[in-house]
């Protein structure tokens, strides 16, 4: 009896195609499993999907609500796809973020004078870029000065930049007039960053985002350092014989990244928080993971996938008050993006061929 | 001397306690990696099989039965894991965050139904054994898993050192292209561990859901999976060490309670921060000596083979 076999069968090349291709194939097969998850849950798929994609986009009002989580996810990710494409996998850019937070809100809480201001606003964001930077240093120095994995560093940071901010909400970064809730004083709104769009929450994050973009790409493809450091990514071999230094890669990806990510804490909390609270994030800075490999570990490339990871959140939290679903489902949704882009990322290198067993 | 061995006995038994889920993680990721693959979705395995077993256990009245599902639960996720990475080839690392990622968003969406309840346990002891004073207390009054996970350690240190399949197991890690060229089935071999990592993955979570707390919290493994990942480097993918540094980790863990509770006027996060901060000292110690790694570690840790090419 004849049996048919998928088949990988190797390419003599890797197919430039599929390279692009396949992100689009990996949210498309998301989307379908995203059906087939409201049917087991007993929902019309359609509506389900409708849900997801449609009714973010409908008007103004959604779009601005997008664009508000696009900027920190767009952040984190430029300086992840810098991380990534040096082969430093640090995933914990959620405990940068953190540190970012706490860092830019204790600043503005600090300065907060009733009025605020631009000067104050600038010195606060530094602060929290500065507040990544030490966290992703800290990863940095370890990996150099003692080979520690920056995958388990990177990742114990997080819980312990999370356990730092509920120990200073809980303490000194308490409102004295907030009724013991475990949240600092909301700061002034001179204090707040500027609206991009009148009436929305759209705040300047976004811009610092596509800015950070722009700035990644032009750092990758057109500085030294960022060529030094594909190539180090790439061929490490390649890159000793040609003496670039791996030391400098480690830590100018870090730091940058550690930089993006605390800018990306520090807009949240002066953009659309106002305070200080015990969660800053609803996983930031894991979703940012995903939306590096989906943009290809390109800056501009990260764009797109982050409005898509944008689209998932607001989707969950949609789906959450009209259809009565958990919001957990986004982490699912996310999850799942991530296993199908691996999964179709396998086409670059393979051609899928049915072949007939004798 | 006598109130002195009275408190330190039950420190003990708690240390035990909470250092069996990550030596049970760590022995099954230690054998995993010693074929060569690390599998950094532990994080999310614990966390689906800890409400898996929960829910079971709730519903069944049997916690044997929630240890079963726990452990069926994540050898799927295991399984689905070594398709990907070991027959489509993808990053192990990238694959590993997916599963990590995936179980915490499937855990808190299985669970929803589960919060608040609890589960009763019933005591457990040796007899005669836990008669004997301050050690009977301190050590054989402890759930039957934990002397399990003891039982497990010996058998896998038997079983990659003192049998055959134990060396083939090896030689996957250290070099996949001889052992393919000697005829093993390496991709065969890496599913098996993998699978086997998976298991021990999830006997970890259902213990913490339904001996260590017995109840499900959103999140409830808190890192645990990522520092039984950091316990294998600490031990030097030596199943004996990983005891020791899980029971040490336990300790510490239960010294961040009690310090508390004896007033120690630290907060109690800066203290809750102590178990982590311990996996990055210790990560340190042990990755800053070179000669101690590569000797130990599985030289093709983390990369894939494909008999094909």
């Amino acid at each position: 009896m004849a049996k048919f076999a998928l088949r990988l069968e190797a390419r003599p090349s890797p197919s430039r195609l599929m390279a692009w291709l396949s992100p689009v194939l990996a949210v498309l097969l998301t989307v379908l499993c995203g059906a087939l998850l409201f049917m087991a849950l007993g929902h019309d798929p359609l509506a389900g999907l409708a849900v997801f994609f449609v009714e973010p986009l409908r008007d103004a009002h959604g779009w601005s609500e997008l664009g508000l989580k696009v900027a920190p996810l767009l952040l984190i990710a430029v300086g992840l796809a810098i991380c990534f494409r040096a082969n430093i996998y640090n995933i914990g850019a959620e405990g940068q973020l953190t540190l970012g937070a706490i860092c830019g809100g204790a600043a503005a809480l600090h300065l907060d004078d009733g009025v605020g201001g631009a000067a104050i606003i600038g010195v606060s964001l530094l602060a929290g870029m500065a507040g990544g930077m030490a966290w992703a240093g800290l990863v940095a120095w370890l990996r150099d000065r003692y080979n520690a994995s920056e995958i388990l560093v990177s990742l114990m940071l997080v819980y312990i930049a999370q356990l730092l901010l509920s120990y200073l909400v809980y303490g000194v970064l308490r409102d004295p007039e907030g009724f013991n809730f475990p949240q600092s004083k909301l700061l002034s709104d001179g204090l707040l960053l500027p609206m991009v769009v009148a009436d929305t929450r759209l705040h300047l994050g976004i811009v610092f985002a596509l800015l950070a973009s722009l700035g990644g790409w032009l750092y990758l493809s057109k500085s030294i350092s960022g060529f030094r450091l594909r190539v180090g990514g790439m061929a490490p071999a390649a890159a000793r014989y040609a003496g670039f230094s791996s030391r400098k890669t480690l830590w100018s990806s870090l730091l940058i990244c550690g930089a993006l990510s605390g800018l990306a804490g520090a807009c949240e909390v002066l953009g659309p928080m106002g305070q200080l609270t015990p969660t800053v994030s609803p996983g930031y800075g894991f979703a940012a993971i995903i939306v590096a490999f989906v943009g290809r570990l390109h800056p501009v490339g990260v764009i797109f996938s982050s409005f898509v990871m944008a689209l998932f959140y607001i989707g969950g939290e949609l789906a959450q008050s009209r259809l009565g679903l958990p919001s957990a489902i986004t982490g699912v949704v996310q999850g799942i993006l991530l296993f199908a882009l691996l999964a179709c990322d396998v086409l670059i290198q393979y051609k899928l061929r049915w072949r007939k067993h004798g | 001397m006598d109130n002195l061995a009275l408190t330190i006995a039950p420190l003990v038994a708690a240390s035990i306690n909470a250092g069996t889920p990550l030596m049970l993680a760590a022995l099954g990721l230690l054998v995993n990696e010693k074929a060569g693959v690390v599998n950094l979705g532990a994080e999310g395995m614990m966390l689906v099989s800890a409400i898996t077993g929960f829910a079971v256990a709730v519903n069944t009245g049997s916690p044997t039965l929630g240890f079963l599902a726990g452990a069926g639960a994540s050898m799927v996720l295991s399984g689905f894991f070594a398709w990907l990475t070991v027959w489509l080839g993808t990053n192990q690392y990238a694959t590993g965050l997916a599963l990590s990622l995936f179980g915490a968003g499937a855990s808190t969406y299985i669970g929803l139904k589960y919060v608040g309840n609890s589960l009763q346990n019933g005591r457990f002891g040796i007899p005669f054994l836990e008669d004997i004073p301050v050690l009977g207390p301190a050590l054989f009054r402890q759930h039957p898993m934990v002397y399990l996970s003891l039982l497990l350690c010996l058998a896998i240190a038997w079983f990659l050192y003192r049998t055959r399949a134990g060396l083939v197991l090896r030689a996957v890690g250290e070099s996949p292209a001889s052992a393919h060229a000697l005829g093993y089935p390496v991709r065969r071999i890496r599913l098996a561990a993998v699978l086997f990592g998976g298991a021990c993955c999830g006997l970890a979570g259902a213990f913490l859901s339904l001996v260590y707390t017995p109840l499900w919290v959103e999140g409830m493994v808190a890192g645990r999976g990522w520092i039984a990942l950091a316990l294998t480097t600490f031990a030097t993918w030596r199943p004996a060490r990983v005891v020791g540094g899980a029971y040490l980790f336990g300790g510490i863990t239960i010294l961040t309670f009690h310090a508390q509770a004896l007033g120690v006027p630290v907060a109690s996060q800066l203290l809750s921060m102590l178990p982590y901060v311990a996996a990055i000292v210790v990560l340190v110690l042990i990755s800053s000596n070179a000669n101690y790694i590569k000797l130990n570690m599985p030289a093709s840790l983390g990369k894939n083979f494909n008999p094909g090419a």
